[in-house]
């Protein structure tokens, strides 16, 4: 099919906290003929420490980030965040050091993993792992950031067996914004529970998303109101048929 | 906000707001009717974009030369018979204005809607002197009767409800009150037409100053600011310093984008032209009139980090859509201007420290760079003050330690291991079923509404390395 390979920046939360994600997009990818690889020592992307300001931090991260990923052809990023990180604010953290040309080249060649499949694969057709009803939550980042709303949504509205149905306010913030969500949980709970509640007016069974950010405010909530909807990331819905 | 209810910390402040049942119910309808409105009247309008961009670009080439544009302004308003003050602080506009109603003579001023005048917090010093401020703008009307601040940009009394409306003037006017708009409107209308007729003073804002021909713009649709500007002996104009643009040329860029973005509307139903007093042989107008020119902290941003915020049209579509601002409204925030712009407008007339907490007001979820007409990058300058809270150490110590703990964290491997490991022993007794449902300390901030999920058995990269299956 494809004689191409590619590198997995599995994040922080993705290797901690959700590494059946990791699992899938390797299984997904090498599926449609890609030779995957894992960089070993990831740890963040450092968009946590420039969010909070904390540059020069954030910047020393982004060095050994572009370091690990320096020889690879694509790097696949499971998080419309940490790819925006990398695309936007790498060149601009880096400028004018030794890695400035590095993190730009880096830059071009990371792509989220939704983007990866529909624009640099061009494959858009997969079965669905728990067939149903499916609404998708935009990710901020990956709407606003990178200016994706068709990708995640073209692969969803073709999978096999799910039916895709829209979620009122899609667009709109989960709540979650990294340390926004413990310095002002209220807020940020407030946020949340409308959101939720458009998820159930849908009558879907699984919410997707392409950020563990988002999918760890939205399942945290979904499961603690005991919700029958879960939160999925959209390589565990593409996975199916294996 | 006075000191005393600036004390309460910024999060409580934020939690009251949400107790607030009709405040609640207030945001919801008026923020989401004008986020559809915003919408719609974008959509049928395919020009939109290119002029959001023209009108930024205006805006920086202004500010490039903003001396040489005021200086314009200035000779021309002085050529058409007007006085120009200019006001390096709040505390010298609010001078000037009192001065200029001492020597006329004034005992009442009537306002149309300004947040410049709310920012020098006018009407206490009018108040002070013996001068009698009248707000005849609906909303900044209800809320001067109220005793409160505005809390949205364009729409002041934006936190009430049309039934909190009626009671108030029930009780303020002495005289019933039904809470039905319209029933409303006509009341305030009677109250203040008499209060037109009556004021010595007419003070506005300015949304534009047109430098090449003195012309103050005045956007505005309830008719208000025609009477100000016409009834009255003398005009007072206040206007921060970055509102000036060269030509009438350019202010159609403005006029195309600025009613769509605040209320949807093509054009706001009243655009005023203001050039000086009147002139003989005209019918209408001041005998006097003054234009303020307000510093008050901009001019040391033209190149400081907050530039970009020089640009705002002050039309409110950045609260309207901030998912912060609509769950919390206008007060909560404590300053004059509220929502993410406001952020930046407070640090930049304020100062950095007064924004300690709310540069964090924000999930950065960029909606508001989305909304403005002029496309200032919001989260961005949000970023940057957060930095400088940081680097200022104007951030709580622990915070920083946090942070400076995370920083090693991720620079190295080892510690990034040890620190999952760490992560599964010490959640055990916290850990069911999958989730963790309750964290002590301020992890429990989390867990207060959210579960968590625990860091796995083994992470991605523990499997990644050991099994083959995954490699192969």
């Amino acid at each position: 099919m494809t004689d191409r390979r590619a590198s997995l920046m599995v994040t922080c939360l993705g290797d901690l906290f959700f590494p059946e994600v990791g699992v899938s997009i390797v299984r997904l990818l090498r599926k449609l003929g890609v030779t995957v690889d894992v960089p070993a020592d990831q740890t963040c992307c450092g968009l946590p420490l420039f969010n909070s300001g904390y540059h020069a931090d954030a910047a020393a991260v982004a060095r050994r980030t572009v370091t690990l990923f320096k020889d690879s052809e694509h790097v696949v990023v499971p998080s419309g965040s940490c790819a925006w990180m990398v695309k936007h604010e790498y060149p601009g953290l880096l400028a004018g050091t030794p890695l400035a040309r590095a993190a730009s080249e880096l830059a071009a060649r990371t792509h989220e993993f939704s983007q990866f499949l529909v624009r640099v694969l061009g494959v858009t057709e997969f079965t669905a792992a728990v067939p149903g009803r499916v609404t998708y939550h935009d990710s901020c980042h990956l709407l606003r950031g990178l200016h994706e709303s068709e990708s995640p949504r073209t692969l969803l509205g073709k999978l096999k067996g799910a039916d895709l149905v829209p979620l009122p306010g899609a667009d709109e913030c989960c709540g979650f914004g990294g340390s926004f969500a413990v310095r002002l949980p209220e807020v940020s709970s407030q946020i949340l529970a409308k959101k939720l509640a458009n998820v159930e007016s849908t009558g879907a069974g699984c919410l997707v998303a392409c950020d563990a950010g988002c999918l760890m405010q939205m399942g945290g909530g979904l499961t603690r109101a005991k919700s029958r909807v879960r939160a999925v990331h959209l390589a565990e819905l593409l996975d199916g048929g294996r | 906000m006075s000191d005393a209810e600036l004390a309460t910390p910024f999060r409580q402040r934020a939690g009251g707001a949400m107790k607030d049942t009709f405040l609640q119910e207030a945001l919801t309808i008026a923020t989401t009717k004008f986020i559809d409105l915003r919408r719609d009247a974008f959509a049928s309008f395919p020009e939109g974009e290119a002029l959001r961009d023209q009108a930024r670009a205006i805006k920086e080439a202004t500010l490039q030369h903003l001396d040489q544009h005021l200086e314009t302004l200035i000779g021309n308003v002085e050529r058409l018979g007007g006085h120009v003050h200019y006001a390096a602080t709040s505390a010298e506009a609010r001078s000037i204005i009192v001065d200029i109603a001492r020597r006329t003579g004034a005992k009442m001023a009537v306002k149309s809607k300004s947040m410049a005048t709310e920012e020098i917090h006018l009407n206490e010093a009018l108040e002070a002197a013996g001068v009698t401020p009248v707000e005849t703008d609906l909303g900044e009307y209800i809320i001067q009767l109220a005793h409160e601040r505005p809390s949205h940009i364009i729409a002041p009394a934006i936190h009430k409800t049309k039934g909190q409306v009626a009671e108030l003037f029930s009780r303020e006017l002495k005289r019933p009150a039904e809470p039905d708009p319209e029933a409303l409107t006509r009341i305030a209308r009677g109250e203040l037409r008499e209060k037109f007729l009556q004021a010595d003073l007419g003070i506005t804002g300015a949304n534009f100053a047109v430098a090449d021909s003195g012309t103050v713009v005045l956007v505005t649709n309830e008719g208000n600011g025609r009477m100000v500007t016409s009834l009255p002996r003398v005009h007072v104009a206040v206007m921060g310093v970055e509102k000036v643009v060269p030509s009438f040329t350019d202010l159609m860029v403005f006029l195309a984008i600025l009613a769509k973005s605040a209320t949807g509307q093509k054009l706001s139903v009243y655009t005023s032209l203001v050039q000086g007093p009147r002139r003989a042989g005209e019918l209408e107008g001041p005998d006097e009139f003054h234009l303020v020119l307000l510093d008050g902290g901009r001019i040391a941003q033209i190149d400081g980090p907050l530039r970009e915020a020089l640009s705002c049209l002050r039309c409110g579509a950045c609260l309207n859509v901030c998912p912060v601002y609509r769950q919390i409204g206008g007060h909560a925030y404590g300053y004059t201007y509220p929502g993410p712009i406001g952020i930046l407008l407070t640090a930049m007339l304020e100062g950095t420290s007064a924004v300690k907490d709310l540069a964090h007001a924000s999930s950065l979820c960029g909606a508001c760079l989305d909304a403005c007409p002029v496309r200032i990058d919001i989260p961005r300058m949000l970023i940057e003050l957060r930095r400088e809270v940081d680097d200022k150490k104007i951030a709580p110590w622990s915070e920083r330690v946090a942070f400076k703990l995370m920083a090693k964290l991720l620079q190295s491997p080892r510690l990034y291991r040890f620190a999952a490991r760490s992560g599964r022993l010490l959640q055990r007794p916290f850990a069911r079923d999958g989730r963790i449902s309750r964290l002590p300390l301020s992890f429990g901030e989390w867990t207060r509404t959210r579960d968590l999920p625990p860091v796995a058995a083994r992470t991605f990269q523990e499997r990644w390395a050991s099994e083959r299956d995954l490699r192969a």
